[in-house]
């Protein structure tokens, strides 16, 4: 019991805010009467925070190198505006404009990061005007109106699902595959972290407790997947994200890359004068957050099914707000991609949960404003108490 | 003239493995100037510190008493009230403010939280005049010189109604005319029943102004010279200074040198800020393989400096000279660059510069050189921790797990971590910059044993080291530097610390006669 205690204890960080998740679900699961958890809403739950989400990726790598990006939401904007021009007015065949759109968005993490990595600009400033240029070109764009309808290929990525090889009536088999193999992927993935762990000697978590684990993410797997498959399956969109969100895992835990950026928040003096070019690497985060926005701001647009002047209004704080409830800490150097996905999935879960409860948008506000707060207390009361 | 308004009694302060003072006694006599000399780090600015409630009561041992009483200050803003100020190498001044705004700061003319400007600018001329600066008190400090903004701080000190002024090194950083100008004002303080004392490396001046003379060394009063009593002389404070017993002991070594590996020629460096202010001045120095050469010098004389310039251009601008390994010209105009040249240098300040001490030791020892443990840019972790648990044993790094973070280690294993991170990175130039700051006697010993290995195993090795005994104790060839000058040469058997400090402090003519 006392092992079990001080495991829990241990672990209490990087498990926090998905046991706090898991409290929220069950919360709002009885107080809607089971609706949150309903296949549809499940399956819009992850429609209406896929943008949130992809740009959380970005913005973890911005934070963690002790940087803000808070021209996301315009800059979502304004690509998605590029796009309804291109495909809608020019009549561009929308595979080519998706590939320019993301160029553009890299262009434009490029400009601000230039200013931020090379010219010392603090990135508040850079992107407070970025959030107010590309806003203000946005309505350019649109010319104060929305741009619409788009191709149904192009409104398939947000609206669309994977198809069904199996026919079986009423049921999507090819999703319960598909959450089947990734459990499995998963199951192996970790025996084989825990069989290295114990080659070199560290102390591995009791097998007891590894096998709950493996059941527990097993059951939360393939129950999200048997949700999805009562309905339309797994969304196209779930397709583009999943394997986003494994791949920056992969890049922040295991590559050069992600290292030196860990090391570049941490301390960007020592990372320097360990021979990491912290410009250049500072610059290609803002690249990619750029590129990452530019995803989120088509996703937008094709959810939407138009380009509008005040599409991704918001959504930089929202982003923020997930990174840092996921744990990630404002002076840099710490922060985890999964966190930053439960955290988007906190803010998700909430806003949907008090909308089908009835709350005010007023209310969602304050309240979410109020988690935010907790959840960073949260997490700086523990590392006060650790060190 | 003899009564004590300052007595310090057995002060010991510890840090965590370090013993920075022990049992150190101190008195000053009321409209003395008092000299407080010793090497960097015998213990002077924690005495200081211990004084003036840096370090608050409770958090040394022994007693304070000040006119007689005794004091327990908790922080700085007590020991002003009974009028014992510091003023620190480091200017507390803020530079956007004006001289005015400065004076009376956290000491404002004010009613009912308003200032009083008035009072305040009047106020501020008569005690510009006291120290004899004509200046506008709309000023701002930053458009006035280092010199002036000294003399701001004892300005500043008198509107405290000062009794006691303590500076520590105020003359470090003026030329010979502003620093003449502020030994006058001391002994004009003094005329007026201002105590002071002068932290100073600069004996000429201590012994032309000081009344007394405390010598420090390893955190111990060593003897206090009266320079009324006897004629004191420089060379008379210099034995003081450094006539120390073996405390230090050093691993005995054979050095095998073999041919030059390392040269920097004609290197010029200027300072980043102060354009015109040059840092490195034709410095001109040779490694050989397996040599442990030392650059010896007071702080700020450009060592930290020469070194990081020469480490991929990491300090300074317009930066010329040329750097050659084993003959060949090198290319280190940047730190990979320098890095890949087989270039390494660790840092004197191994908290701000060395570390990301919110990571493990893993990742620090792998930071250098991250491509050694990874393929095709993804890092295969299974290498990664037998390295660093390689060199985790290899240089006895303490620690519970080398997944423990870098911030929970103690100094000297900090060190070690650091030093671990360069010789993972595989260099044949090691440039060491003040590597046992910091650190226990045990610890220092540890760090000696890695770098005669280091020599033996024929690297090239840069020691800068403000301890003179270290110098001589590990180098084969030391190299003196003065205000961006190498003003001295020599093998480490023909010296004695002696003729080191004679060449830091003095001009190479007065050591010559």
């Amino acid at each position: 019991m006392k092992t079990l205690s001080t495991l829990f204890r241990n672990n209490i960080r990087e498990y926090g805010m998905l046991i706090a998740l898991i409290v929220i679900m069950i919360f709002f699961y009885f107080m809607t009467d089971g609706i949150l958890l309903k296949p549809i809403n499940i399956t819009n739950l992850v429609l209406q925070n896929s943008y949130v989400i992809i740009m959380a990726l970005g913005m973890l790598l911005i934070i963690v190198s002790g940087w803000i990006d808070l021209s996301v939401g315009s800059v979502a904007a304004f690509v998605g505006a590029i796009a309804g021009v291109m495909i809608v007015k020019w009549g561009w065949n929308w595979v080519l404009v998706i590939a320019i759109c993301i160029g553009v968005g890299g262009l434009i993490g490029a400009w601000q990061g230039y200013w931020v990595a090379y010219l010392k600009i603090p990135s508040f400033i850079v992107t407070l005007a970025g959030m107010l240029i590309f806003r203000g070109l946005t309505l350019v764009m649109v010319r104060g109106e929305s741009i619409g309808p788009f191709p149904e290929g192009f409104r398939n990525i947000s609206g669309g699902f994977i198809p069904d090889f199996f026919n079986y009536e009423g049921f999507h088999l090819t999703t319960i595959i598909i959450g089947a193999v990734v459990s499995i992927f998963l199951i192996f993935a970790d025996l084989r972290t825990r069989r290295n762990q114990t080659k070199y000697g560290f102390e591995v978590p009791p097998l007891s407790f590894f096998i709950a684990k493996q059941v527990l993410i097993t059951f939360a797997v393939m129950g999200f997947c048997y949700l999805m498959a009562s309905y339309k399956g797994i969304p196209n969109l779930l397709v583009i994200m999943f394997p986003l969100v494994a791949i920056y895992a992969f890049l922040t835990n295991q590559t050069v890359i992600g290292r030196r950026i860990y090391a570049l928040g941490g301390n960007e003096k020592a990372a320097r004068l360990s021979g990491v070019n912290t410009q250049r690497l500072l610059f290609f985060t803002f690249v990619n957050m750029g590129a990452l926005a530019a995803l989120a701001g088509m996703v937008v647009a094709s959810r939407l099914n138009s380009s509008t002047p005040n599409a991704g209004e918001g959504f930089e704080l929202d982003v923020i707000a997930a990174c840092f409830i996921g744990g990630a800490s404002a002076s840099g150097g710490i922060g985890k991609v999964i966190g930053a996905v439960v955290g988007a999935f906190l803010v998700g879960v909430m806003n949907n949960g008090m909308s089908l409860l009835g709350v005010g948008i007023d209310w969602q506000q304050a309240i979410k404003g109020f988690v935010l707060l907790l959840a960073v207390f949260f997490d700086v009361y523990n590392k006060s108490k650790s060190a | 003239m003899s009564e004590v308004i300052l007595e310090m009694r057995n002060i010991t302060k510890t840090f965590p493995g370090v013993k920075a003072l022990d049992n150190v006694s101190f008195s000053v006599e009321r409209g003395e100037i008092h000299a407080l000399v010793g090497e960097n780090g015998a213990g002077k600015s924690t005495l200081m510190k211990v004084l003036s409630g840096v370090y608050p009561h409770g958090s040394y041992d022994g007693q304070i008493f000040f006119e007689g009483e005794e004091c327990r200050f908790q922080d700085i803003s007590q020991s002003e009230e009974v009028g014992l100020v510091i003023i620190h190498q480091e200017l507390a001044l803020i530079p956007y403010l004006s001289i005015a705004e400065n004076l009376f700061l956290g000491n404002e003319r004010e009613k009912f939280g308003i200032i009083d400007w008035n009072e305040t600018v009047l106020r501020t001329k008569e005690f510009l005049n006291k120290v004899g600066l004509h200046e506008s008190p709309d000023t701002l400090i930053t458009d006035i010189g280092v010199g002036k903004q000294q003399l701001v701080e004892i300005a500043k000190a008198l509107a405290k109604k000062v009794k006691l002024l303590i500076l520590d090194e105020p003359t470090a950083s003026l030329n010979e005319n502003d620093s003449e100008k502020l030994l006058e004002l001391l002994l004009q303080l003094k005329e007026n029943g201002i105590a002071s004392i002068l932290i100073s490396h600069k004996l000429s001046e201590v012994s032309k102004v000081a009344d007394a003379i405390t010598i420090l060394r390893d955190g111990a009063t060593i003897e206090t010279l009266d320079c009324h009593k006897d004629t004191i002389t420089e060379d008379r404070i210099i034995r003081g200074m450094v006539g120390r017993d073996l405390t230090h002991r050093f691993p005995p070594r054979e050095s095998k040198i073999g041919e030059v590996v390392f040269e920097v020629k004609d290197w010029n460096v200027f300072h980043p800020q102060h354009e015109h202010r040059k840092v490195s001045n034709n410095v001109n120095i040779k490694v050989h393989r397996g040599e442990v050469v030392g650059i010896s010098g007071l702080m700020g004389a450009g060592r930290t400096e020469l070194a990081m310039s020469i480490f991929g251009r990491a300090y300074g601008t317009r930066i010329s000279g040329k750097v050659f390994k084993n003959g060949k010209e090198i290319d280190v105009s940047t730190i990979d660059k320098a890095i890949a040249n087989g270039i390494a240098y660790a840092t004197e300040d191994r908290k701000s510069y060395g570390l990301v001490l919110i990571e493990e030791i893993k990742d620090n020892i792998t930071l250098a050189n991250l491509e050694g443990v990874a393929d095709r840019g993804i890092i295969d972790e299974p290498k990664e921790l037998t390295v660093t648990r390689e060199y985790r044993d290899k240089l006895n790094i303490k620690c519970s797990s080398i997944l423990q973070l870098a911030v929970n280690l103690s100094g000297g294993n900090q060190q070690k971590v650091v030093l671990s991170k360069w010789l993972f990175a595989n260099p044949e130039i090691l440039i060491l910059d003040e590597p046992t700051r910091g650190i226990d006697v045990g610890a220092k010993y540890e760090i000696y044993t890695i770098i005669n290995q280091l020599a033996s195993e024929g690297k090239a090795i840069i020691l800068i080291s403000s301890e003179l005994p270290e110098i001589l104790g590990v180098c084969d060839r030391i190299y003196v530097m003065r205000d961006g000058k190498i003003v001295g040469e020599m093998p480490a058997k023909e010296a004695s610390q002696e003729i080191v400090m004679k060449h830091i402090m003095f001009d190479q003519e007065v050591v010559a006669q």
